[in-house]
């Protein structure tokens, strides 16, 4: 029967789907970038003929980019073989070469012809003058690039590459290419960038002075003076590493493991910083500490202790970091923790270790991943932290700073962005390498899938004591903050004039019912409605992408997957700073040319965030056995269905997961967004930044209130849609297939 | 509209299976198996029997050698193409779907209009004995039920071959015996294909039209549960298929297809399964020693064991021990008390010395 279907109906519908692509591609989208794409006025703008808004086709019609007309026939070859069998050797080989040159050619003209014409100047040599030039390419580019891809991924699975299955090939060469495009290529991009003179040349010396630079290595905090940005970011980085995640633990110990009763209290309450811009907490530090702060103010009258700025610096940027950064180590840790099997533990006990030894011998050690883990992740969260530095740094300047201002400040030097992204990388990336190396080989997996109806022990008393009250007193202060968040977003002027007022909402928010509508004639709308949209777009993309890395990691075998796992989780060792340099550098020029347009946010949360994403959905698939995949396959499904039908149902709450955590991520996220924000598109988080850079304190603060209510409506609502399907789903699969 | 049977043979030519660059689990194979017949893949855990049947399957492509499912070579067939579908030790049921929903799965793939994928769906659980069950969730059926469930959906897609990774392995021992028997049934009286793994050697002999035992990647012997037990090759066969006695012996002379052994000092004539002059085993299952015999080998009772419907003895002989049972319980042996101890007819086998 199944064999059968596939030799009495030989066009392959899936080859036609992209056949047709790629001519709607060459023959009716516009080739070249159009600005405002989706508000199509474009097409009664002289379309199809006006050479900005023309398809490929009818710019080749008019004599015009004849560099494009090779791309006819690999498009029209793939018609030669449409009603061949996909066994017939022919059909793969057409594909194939149809599909490999037609994307070399598009790479090649892309990279060689540029807005000045020839990008290479021996090109010119050889070949005289274009006397053309050409700009980023659109959608009809794009249509083609795919098409092209995709039918020479056709082709190497009808040879066979992993059983035929051209879902799988499709799939993993897709996300190859797109991790290529948008991480490699940038950061490879940014590498040369900071061996360019000024004239345009290369040159080692120009790196060397750069690199060498004292401002970046000095050592002069030890002689009483300053030090080089360098070591204030990786002592500070190495700080935050470690308080974060022995809080973290302290956090996670105290929920999982101790009679303490208001645990759900303390859940919620570290959710709070995740849905927090990370730099409203410097905000709120400066309303407590700053010089005209509350709790300064109070120790001033009551004790007659002189105001400082002690607050601006090392102190007042790692105070932010910790209570930004701590919940991040806590969702870390807390699934490590739980996720130790209680059966060793009970196991432990049995064979007469205390509570106290069993925790130093079983537990602790269990939990070595999760610890390297958030130690990681809060050692690179706080390099790439753009906005408590910026705050509250004062003279203590970190790389990511430096970063920022080398671009947009007054010395406009992108060689030295380049040069400090490139040494922000090196640290991330050695930490990220000290951890593999720290974990080596060993598996840590305790988390059978078989039923383990144990109970977590309690901690020893003597280390539950301590853990709880520094829990409660972090708990305690975290309120306090954001208290002062809430309140400072109603007063007048702070320190100055502390009469309450909602004025700085209304500067923000206002709008007015008019004849033609609703008005929205508060000042942070623009930005508010940019933020949502994007973030709404990215949210959704990021989350596919992610998933379907992890179901290639977790159900595929195929030859490089390591390179492939270390490839798509690189982005993850890469702070958000070095992403904003390198997608400037990068995407400013032909042939892909989106900064300054919503695209290129979209893209840039994408490949921030997709780590999350393969994180999570590998973390629930490898909770599905996987006789469910093959059952399905032997079924007769194959595996785009098998991934539609039985995997995708069973993922939803990672799903929502990865929806939520990337949306919210990316309405918070400033380190790489600052770099790539343009008027069109100001984000919440730069427009914020920038009202503190005006010191104008209330209206950043309201703002940021506002963000941080309007994210806890959506983590609300996503949760309770989790909570709703989370009862369709049973515990069925906890048996394993030996 | 009825479920059938398009039973087809399997064949494996030379098949070999090396995971990654070393690891050798199936040993260049050879292997058919016929039409409509339940074949049993037996063997300790480790052996190959289950990549063997993932091959089949589809679910792993042999590394060597070919394979055939009826006429077509399915060699480099993916699993969703095999017309093949495969019971799965964990059931594999889809928890997100109704048990009609599990059934009817495979058979919206196999261009089935939907009112036919129903009727199927209902007949195939009718033929479970799951009548009405079709709304229910896997997670508000018994193990044994789920086992059905799981069974059905197989059937319903009337596939080539049907095979079983080690089925009643989640099931409780009563329930064991209801549903092997209840599998062979329908195995029967459709007609199917089916390869069956086990480990469990009472069940292999159970279900069987033919047994392939497995050892160490390669095939120790195939044949009818009776030719193994009572004919086993090798001294793997023997201990494994059943429990055996392997006691050392010398041929000392051979005349056509009899052989003469001497057993430390005692003289029997048995097939010699061409072997020649000189030292052999024997493997003698414990029923088929012959005790108050009046010539054999002499012991004394070492261990005596009431298991109820039965006595079970160690003996202690001058090689070693021996180890038998009996049915008589009412006058059992004692402790400490000497016997002579005969060889049965038929039953006791020659195997080469190792």
């Amino acid at each position: 029967m199944k064999p059968l279907a596939s030799l009495e109906q030989p066009a392959n519908p899936v080859l036609i789907f992209w056949i047709a692509i790629g001519l709607v591609g060459f023959f009716a989208v516009p080739w070249y970038g159009v600005e405002d794409f989706f508000k199509f006025e474009w097409l009664i703008d002289g379309y199809p003929f006006d050479a900005d808004y023309a398809p490929a086709a009818f710019l080749l019609g008019q004599a015009e980019k004849l560099w494009l007309a090779p791309l006819i026939l690999p498009l029209l070859a793939p018609f030669a073989v449409l009603l061949k069998r996909k066994s017939d050797p022919l059909y793969a080989r057409v594909l194939i070469v149809a599909g490999a040159i037609g994307l070399g050619w598009i790479i090649l003209q892309g990279f060689s012809i540029g807005i000045r014409g020839w990008n290479f100047g021996w090109l010119r040599v050889f070949l005289g003058d274009l006397n053309d030039r050409q700009y980023g390419m659109g959608y009809g580019g794009m249509l083609v690039t795919v098409a092209f891809l995709f039918l020479f991924t056709q082709g190497i699975a009808a040879r066979g590459a992993i059983n035929g299955d051209v879902f799988v090939v499709s799939s993993i060469s897709g996300i190859v290419v797109i991790v290529t495009i948008f991480v490699f290529f940038p950061i490879a991009k940014m590498l040369t960038a900071a061996f360019i003179t000024d004239v345009g040349g290369y040159s080692l010396s120009v790196f060397a002075s750069k690199f060498f630079d004292d401002r970046l290595w000095g050592l002069g905090c030890l002689s009483g003076g300053r030090c080089g940005v360098a070591w204030n970011s990786l002592f500070l980085a190495v700080l935050v590493g470690l308080i974060t995640t022995t809080l973290g633990l302290i956090f996670a110990l105290v929920v999982t493991r101790s009679g303490f009763r208001y645990k759900r209290a303390l859940r919620a309450l570290t959710v709070l910083p995740i849905i927090t811009p990370p730099f409203v907490i410097g905000l709120a530090l400066i309303l407590l500490f700053g010089l005209s702060g509350a709790v300064t103010t109070f120790f001033s009258d009551a004790f007659g202790i002189q105001p400082t700025r002690w607050l601006y610096g090392l102190p007042g940027v790692l105070i932010a970091q910790i209570l930004a950064f701590t919940p991040i180590a806590f969702l870390v840790l807390i699934g490590v923790v739980e996720g130790v099997s209680p059966s060793m533990e009970e196991a432990a006990q049995t064979l007469r270790a205390t509570k106290w030894q069993v925790f130093k011998t079983v537990s602790l050690p269990l939990m070595r991943p999760g610890l390297a883990n958030a130690f990681l992740l809060g050692f690179i969260e706080s390099m790439a932290d753009f906005g408590n530095p910026l705050v509250l740094g004062g003279n203590f300047d970190v790389l990511s700073t430096e970063i920022f201002f080398a671009i947009v400040g007054a010395q406009y030097d992108q060689g030295k962005a380049a040069v400090l992204a490139m040494v922000l990388l090196c640290f991330t990336l050695g930490a990220f390498y000290a951890q593999r190396f720290w974990l080596g080989k060993k598996s840590y997996t305790t988390v059978s899938g078989k039923g383990d109806s144990g109970m977590h022990p309690h901690m020893p008393r003597a280390l539950s004591i301590p853990v709880l009250a520094l829990a409660m007193i972090w708990a305690a202060f975290t309120m306090v903050v954001y208290a002062m968040i809430f309140y400072g977003s109603v007063v007048e002027l702070w320190g100055v004039n502390n009469s309450l007022t909602f004025k700085h909402y209304f500067t923000a928010f206002s709008f007015s019912f008019e004849e033609s509508g609703i008005r929205w004639s508060g000042a942070a709308w623009d930005s508010f409605w940019t933020t949502l949209k994007i973030a709404g777009i990215a949210a959704p993309l990021t989350a596919i992408v992610g998933l379907i890395t992890a179901y290639l990691l977790t159900r595929q075998t195929f030859a490089g997957k390591n390179a492939f796992e270390f490839g798509t989780m690189l982005s993850f060792a890469i702070p958000g700073t070095v992403i904003g340099v390198s997608y400037i550098l990068a995407f400013n020029v032909p042939p892909i040319e989106i900064t300054g347009t919503g695209i290129i946010l979209v893209v840039s949360f994408i490949f921030r965030n997709m780590p999350v994403g393969v994180r999570a959905g590998i973390a629930s698939m490898s909770q599905l056995d996987k006789s469910l995949d093959e059952s399905s396959l032997t079924l007769g499904a194959n595996s785009w269905q098998t991934f539609r039908r039985i995997i995708l149902p069973l993922l939803r709450p990672a799903i929502l997961a990865a929806l939520v955590y990337s949306f919210v991520r990316a309405m918070t996220a400033i380190s790489a967004v600052i770099f790539l924000v343009s008027a069109e598109y100001d984000m919440a988080t730069s427009y914020i930044i920038g009202r503190v850079e005006n010191n104008d304190y209330g209206l950043a603060i309201a703002y940021s209130t506002t963000l941080i209510f309007v994210m806890l409506a959506v983590v609300g609502a996503m949760q309770l849609v989790v909570g709703k399907t989370e009862i369709g789903r049973r515990m069925s699969q906890s048996r394993t297939n030996v | 509209m009825s479920i059938n049977s398009k039973a087809a043979p399997v064949v494996f030519n030379n098949v070999t299976k090396v995971y990654g660059k070393d690891v050798v689990a199936v040993d260049n194979i050879n292997l058919k198996i016929e039409a409509g017949k339940l074949v049993t893949l037996l063997g300790p855990s480790g052996c190959g029997k289950t990549t063997t049947l993932r091959m089949i399957a589809g679910l792993e492509m042999a590394t060597k050698g070919s394979i055939f499912i009826g006429d077509s070579d399915v060699t480099l067939l993916p699993a969703t193409d095999r017309d093949v579908s495969m019971v799965f030790q964990s059931y594999a049921l889809f928890p997100h779907m109704s048990v009609m929903e599990n059934v009817a799965y495979g058979l919206g793939f196999s261009g089935f209009d939907k009112s036919e994928t129903k009727d199927r769906a209902v007949q195939g659980l009718d033929l479970v004995g799951l009548k009405g069950y079709g709304d229910r969730l896997p997670s508000e059926l018994s193990g044994g039920q789920q086992q059905r469930v799981a069974v059905a959906r197989a059937l319903v897609l009337e596939p080539q071959v049907l095979l079983f990774d080690e089925p009643l392995s989640n099931l409780d021992a009563k329930l064991r015996r209801q549903v092997r028997e209840e599998i062979r049934e329908i195995q029967q009286n459709l007609g199917l294909t089916v390869v069956y793994v086990t480990h469990d050697q009472e069940e292999a002999l159970a279900v069987s039209d033919e047994i392939v035992v497995m050892y160490n990647a390669g095939i120790a012997q195939i044949g009818s549960p009776r030719d193994l037990y009572e004919a086993p090759a090798d001294r793997f066969v023997a201990d494994f298929i059943g429990e055996a006695n392997i006691i050392s012996c010398e041929i000392v002379a051979v005349s056509g297809d009899a052989a003469t052994i001497n057993i430390a000092g005692f003289i029997h004539t048995l097939p010699s399964h061409g072997l020649s002059v000189g030292p052999a085993q024997l493997a003698v299952r414990p029923t088929r020693l012959i005790m108050n015999a009046p010539s054999g080998i002499t012991v004394t009772v070492q261990k005596a064991t009431y298991v109820g419907s039965r006595m079970e003895y160690t003996f202690k002989a001058e090689f070693g021990t021996l180890f038998s049972v009996s049915e008589n319980v009412d006058e059992p042996l004692k402790v400490g008390q000497s016997l002579t101890v005969g060889l049965d007819k038929i039953g006791p086998v020659l195997l080469p010395k190792i």
